[in-house]
């Protein structure tokens, strides 16, 4: 049996290892273990943590793009995709 | 189509991105489909057609070592702590974040993405669809979905860097 240290430690992953679960992380899509593991890291590692809230920049820079200037046949395959999606999962789920 | 793809190019998670890709490129010439073969072999010759050029683009590109990554893994040392840590940035760039030339280069950024990542940040962050959504939309595994995803802001992210559009 494997004892547990209580609180994570900032070391119990690599910068590397921190990095690779980030979209995961912000997801909400780690285990408890593995999100309290990168807190815990986050929380220690300023270069980690300025990677994320780059990332996050990121993200809320892509949100702004608005629809129109989206390639309007590759949006409209997609949205095409979606509509489809959407109206069949009705039908299946009352 | 996945295990056809795999037959061309080097990584599952590529060829999953073909398979993925030739159900659009099939949606699209739908119109065009003559009925000279049965759909599913057409199908799968477009499959075929895209993973022979992946697989010529994927050998003019260095491969990745580290799927999860990408662009990313030559940043670390082999023990896994940055050799290249992160230029600080996102401070002063929060009051440029909704400077119009920022959302025109950061469209262009997700334009020359990778069909696969175009389609999964498209939908994410352009359309803000929840992930569960953009797996079943797209038929791919939530796994799949996040490293594409991840890929995706992760070349966003250096190209803003590197050009310091801030």
């Amino acid at each position: 049996m494997t004892i547990r240290p209580a609180k994570p430690d900032a070391h119990d992953i690599t910068c590397r290892q921190a990095v690779a679960l980030m979209t995961d992380y912000l997801d909400d899509a780690l285990g408890p273990d593995d999100h309290a593991l990168i807190e815990a890291h986050l929380a220690e590692c300023e270069s980690c943590a300025e990677h994320l809230r780059q990332i996050r920049i990121t993200v809320a820079v892509t949100g702004r793009i608005r629809e129109e200037d989206l390639n309007p046949a590759a949006r409209e395959d997609l949205m095409d995709l979606y509509r489809r999606w959407r109206r069949d999962r009705d039908i299946t789920e009352p | 189509m996945v295990r056809l793809a795999r037959g061309y190019v080097r990584s599952p998670a590529v060829a999953e991105e073909v398979a993925q890709d030739a159900w659009l490129g099939l949606l699209r010439g739908l119109d065009r489909f003559e009925g000279r073969s049965s759909l599913r072999t057409w199908l799968f010759r477009i499959v075929v057609n895209r993973a022979i050029s992946t697989g010529l683009r994927e050998r003019q590109h260095l491969p990745v070592a580290d799927s999860e990554l990408g662009d990313e893994s030559g940043r670390f040392s082999q023990d896994g702590w940055w050799v290249a840590p992160p230029v600080h940035w996102a401070d002063e760039a929060v009051d440029r974040m909704v400077a119009p030339e920022v959302a025109a280069r950061v469209h262009q950024l997700v334009e020359e993405l990778p069909p696969a990542q175009r389609q999964v940040v498209t939908l994410r962050d352009v359309e803000g669809m929840p992930s569960a959504d953009v797996c079943s939309v797209l038929g791919i595994s939530e796994g799949n979905q996040r490293v594409l995803l991840h890929r995706a802001r992760a070349r966003i992210r250096q190209h803003l860097e590197q050009e310091a559009v801030w």
